[in-house]
C-alpha cells in the first residue's frame, strides 16, 4: 500500500491532464463554430451573387414581361434560412464578433434585395409587399420578440410579404441611412415600415395583415386562395 | 458561465484523479474466484454484530448467510442485538437460540449505534464487524477481508463491495449501476487511504480501533460515516476489499430511494461539517485533500445544473407565452420546422458533458471489472443516468435545504414495514 503522504506530483499531473481535456473540448467546439460560421458565410456569398445576378438581369430584361422577372428574384427562402442561422449563431455561438460581422453583411444583402423588390414593384405594379422591421437586442425587448413572432407567422402565411429585419444596435452606415429615412428611434422599438409608412411599438398580427395586404391589390388577388385557407385556422 | 467552467473543471479533475490512480495501481487489484478456496495461515477471532429493529421479514436471511460464512466455527461469533423491536423480530430470532455461533440480545430502543456499541462491549474478539439486518454476505467474504488485515498491519478497517440484493425493478437496477461505479471509486480511495465511510453492510474493524477512538456515536443517522472520519483524525487506515460481496436490501421505489439519499447526503454534509478540521489539511492525507472536498463538488454541480435547466425551461415557456400572445394558439403549431445539423449545439458545454458521461461509463465498466473480474456493459448504466439525472438534483437540494434548516432524517422510513412505525 502507498504511504499516506500526499502525492503532490500526482495532484499537479492531474491538473494538467484536466487542462488538456478542457483544451480538447474547447478546440472541438471552436472547430464546429468555425464550420457553422463558414456555412453562413457560404450561404451569404451565394445570396450576394444571386442578388447581383437578379439586379443585372432586371436591368437587362427590363423591357420583358414582369412575370418572368419575379420568378428569378424570389430569394426570400434563402434569406429566411440565413436569418434563422444568424439568429441561432448569435444566441449560441461563442465567437460573437464574427457573428456580428456576418449579421452586418446579411443586413446589406437585405437592403439590396429590398431596393430590387422596390424597383420590380415600380416597374410591374405591386407584386410584393416589403416590410422593414427594426428591433433591438441591446435591451430586453419583449415587444420585439413578440413582433418577430408576428412577422414570421405572416411571412409563412403570405409569400408576397417580404420581411426585412434589422438590428437597430448594429453599427452599419447603410442601416443608419435607413434609420434616418424612416425616422426610427431606439426608444420606440419595435418599429415596422409598411409602404414607406413607419409604425412604432408592437403591431398586432391583424393590424399588419390589414395594412400590408390591403395596399397590395395584386398581391391579394394572387394569394386569395392562400389567405382564405389560412383564415380558417384563426 | 464562469461558475459552470469552475464546477465542470473540478468534476473532470476528480474523475481524472481516479483514473490516474487506477493506472498506477491496477496490478494490485485482487479478485479471487469462488473455485479457489482461500486458506489463511492465521484465523483471528471475529464477531459480527447485527443490530436490528423491526426486521422480522429479512433477519433470517441475514443470519443464515453469516452462519454459512466459510470461517472456522471456533473463531466466529454472531451477535444479534434486537434494538427494542415492536414487531415479531424477537420471536423470529428464537430459532437461533440453540445455535452455538449465534448469541441473541434484546435491549431498549436507542438507535443503531447503541445496538452496535452494546455488541462491541459484550465481546473480546480481535476483529469486530457489523452487518445491517437487511443484508446478506457471500460465504468467502470474511476470509477475503481478513487477508487484507494479514497483509498489512496498518489497515485498521476494511469495507466490502455492496451489491443490490435481488434487484427487481428499474430503480434497483439503476442503484446496482451506481454501486458498481462506487466500487471502483472506493477501491481507488482505498489505495490512497482516503475512504470516508465504513458502510453498515459488512465492514470489519480491528478491535484496537474502538480501544483507540471509542465506540460508535449518534451521527445524523450515518454513524458509518462518522466513525470512518474519526478514524482518519487518529491516522487509522481503511481499505476496500472488492471481492468481499455483500448483498444489501435497497429501496424499491422512488420515495424510498429519495429518503435514503437525503439521509446519506445530509449525513455526509453534517459529518463533513463536524469534521471540517480535516479539510485541506495535508496531514490527514487523501481524505482531507481529496475525498471530502470532492464530495461537495457533485452536490454543487448538480444544483447548478438544475438551476441552469430551470432557467432554460422558464425561458422556453416565456417565449412560448409571448408567441401565443402574439400569434394565437393555432399558429404556434403551423411554423415550418427545418431540421439541419447546423442547429445541433456544439458549444463547450456539450463536449464537457460528453466527457463526463464517458467518465461515468468508464467508472462503471472498471467497477464491474473490479468486482466481477470481467468488463460488463449493460443497460443499467442508462437507467442510472436517466433516473439519477432527474432525481438526484431533488434529493441533493432537499439535503442542502435540510442542512441549512438543521433538520434530521428518519432512517427507519426507508424500509417497507416501518412507514407507519414511530422511530
Amino acid at each position: 500500500m502507498r504511504n499516506k503522504k500526499n502525492d503532490w506530483k500526482k495532484y499537479i499531473i492531474v491538473f494538467f491532464i484536466t487542462i488538456a481535456l478542457f483544451a480538447v473540448a474547447a478546440g472541438l467546439s471552436n472547430f464546429f463554430t468555425n464550420k457553422k460560421l463558414n456555412d453562413i458565410r457560404s450561404i451569404q456569398n451565394k445570396l450576394s451573387t444571386d442578388i447581383l445576378s437578379s439586379e443585372t438581369q432586371f436591368l437587362l430584361l427590363s423591357d420583358l414581361s414582369c412575370k418572368q422577372d419575379s420568378g428569378e428574384v424570389n430569394l426570400s427562402g434563402e434569406l429566411n434560412d440565413l436569418a434563422q442561422k444568424i439568429n441561432y449563431a448569435e444566441q449560441n455561438l461563442e465567437d460573437n464578433s464574427q457573428v456580428i460581422e456576418l449579421k452586418k453583411e446579411y443586413s446589406l444583402l437585405e437592403i439590396r434585395d429590398y431596393l430590387l423588390i422596390k424597383k420590380i414593384n415600380e416597374k410591374c405594379g405591386e407584386k410584393f409587399t416589403p416590410i422593414l422591421y427594426f428591433y433591438t437586442t441591446a435591451n430586453n425587448c419583449t415587444e420585439c420578440v413578440k413582433q418577430g413572432y408576428v412577422l414570421t407567422n405572416l411571412r409563412e402565411k403570405y409569400p408576397v410579404l417580404r420581411v426585412y429585419s434589422f438590428d437597430y444596435s448594429l453599427n452599419l452606415s447603410a442601416l443608419k441611412a435607413l434609420l434616418t429615412i424612416y425616422k426610427i428611434k431606439d426608444t420606440e422599438l419595435p418599429a415596422v415600415v409598411i409602404n414607406d409608412k413607419t409604425y412604432t411599438g408592437f403591431q398586432s398580427l391583424e393590424k399588419i395583415e390589414e395594412k400590408a395586404l390591403q395596399l397590395n391589390t395584386t398581391a391579394s388577388n394572387t394569394t386569395s386562395s392562400n389567405t382564405s385557407g389560412d383564415s380558417k385556422h384563426k | 458561465m464562469i461558475i459552470f467552467y469552475v464546477i465542470s473543471f473540478l468534476i473532470i479533475y476528480i474523475q481524472v484523479f481516479y483514473l490516474v490512480t487506477f493506472f498506477e495501481n491496477r496490478k494490485d487489484i485482487l479478485i479471487r474466484s469462488d473455485g479457489n478456496k482461500l486458506i489463511l495461515k492465521n484465523y483471528p477471532t471475529v464477531t459480527i454484530i447485527v443490530p436490528c429493529y423491526n426486521e422480522e421479514k429479512d433477519i433470517c436471511l441475514t443470519i443464515d448467510s453469516l452462519i454459512k460464512l466459510n470461517y472456522p466455527r471456533s473463531k466466529l461469533k454472531i451477535f444479534v442485538v434486537d434494538d427494542g423491536s415492536k414487531d415479531g423480530t424477537w420471536k423470529v430470532l428464537q430459532k437461533y437460540n440453540s445455535n452455538p455461533l449465534v448469541k441473541l440480545f434484546k435491549k431498549e430502543n436507542g438507535g443503531k449505534h447503541t445496538a452496535l456499541n452494546f455488541g462491541i462491549e459484550k465481546n473480546d474478539s480481535e476483529f469486530i464487524g457489523c452487518l445491517d439486518s437487511d443484508s446478506s454476505v457471500h460465504p468467502e467474504a470474511l476470509k477475503r477481508i481478513i487477508t487484507f488485515f494479514n497483509n498489512n498491519k496498518e489497515t485498521m478497517a476494511v469495507a466490502s463491495s455492496i451489491l443490490v440484493r435481488e434487484p427487481k425493478n428499474i430503480i434497483q437496477y439503476a442503484q446496482q449501476a451506481e454501486f458498481d461505479m462506487n466500487h471502483y471509486m472506493k477501491k481507488m480511495l482505498g489505495f490512497l487511504k482516503g475512504i470516508n465511510v465504513t458502510p453498515g453492510p459488512f465492514s470489519i474493524f480491528r478491535r484496537e480501533v474502538f480501544d483507540k477512538i471509542g465506540l460508535y456515536r449518534k451521527a445524523h443517522n450515518t454513524e458509518d460515516q462518522e466513525i470512518a472520519l474519526r478514524m482518519h483524525t487518529h491516522g487509522l487506515a481503511i481499505d476496500h476489499c472488492p471481492d468481499a460481496y455483500v448483498y444489501a436490501g435497497s429501496p424499491n421505489s422512488v420515495p424510498k430511494l429519495y429518503r435514503q439519499r437525503v439521509r446519506w447526503t445530509l449525513g455526509f454534509i453534517r459529518n463533513s461539517l463536524d469534521y471540517k478540521g480535516l479539510f485541506f489539511r495535508p496531514k490527514f492525507g487523501t481524505v482531507g485533500m481529496f475525498t471530502l472536498p470532492s464530495g461537495f463538488i457533485p452536490i454543487l454541480g448538480t444544483i447548478f445544473l438544475l438551476l441552469y435547466y430551470i432557467d432554460s425551461l422558464l425561458n422556453f415557456i416565456s417565449n412560448k407565452v409571448l408567441q401565443l400572445n402574439a400569434t394565437g394558439f393555432y399558429s404556434m403549431f403551423n411554423g415550418n420546422i427545418h431540421f439541419s445539423l447546423f442547429y445541433i449545439n456544439t458549444n463547450v458545454f456539450l463536449f464537457i458533458s460528453l466527457l463526463l458521461y464517458a467518465f461515468i461509463i468508464v467508472s462503471l465498466i472498471l467497477g464491474r471489472k473490479m468486482v466481477y473480474g470481467r468488463k460488463v456493459f449493460s443497460v443499467d448504466i442508462l437507467l442510472f443516468i436517466i433516473i439519477y439525472f432527474f432525481l438526484s438534483p431533488i434529493w441533493l437540494l432537499k439535503s442542502v435545504w435540510d442542512a441549512i434548516r438543521s433538520r434530521e432524517t428518519n432512517w427507519v422510513k426507508e424500509r417497507d414495514y416501518s412507514l407507519n412505525t414511530p422511530v
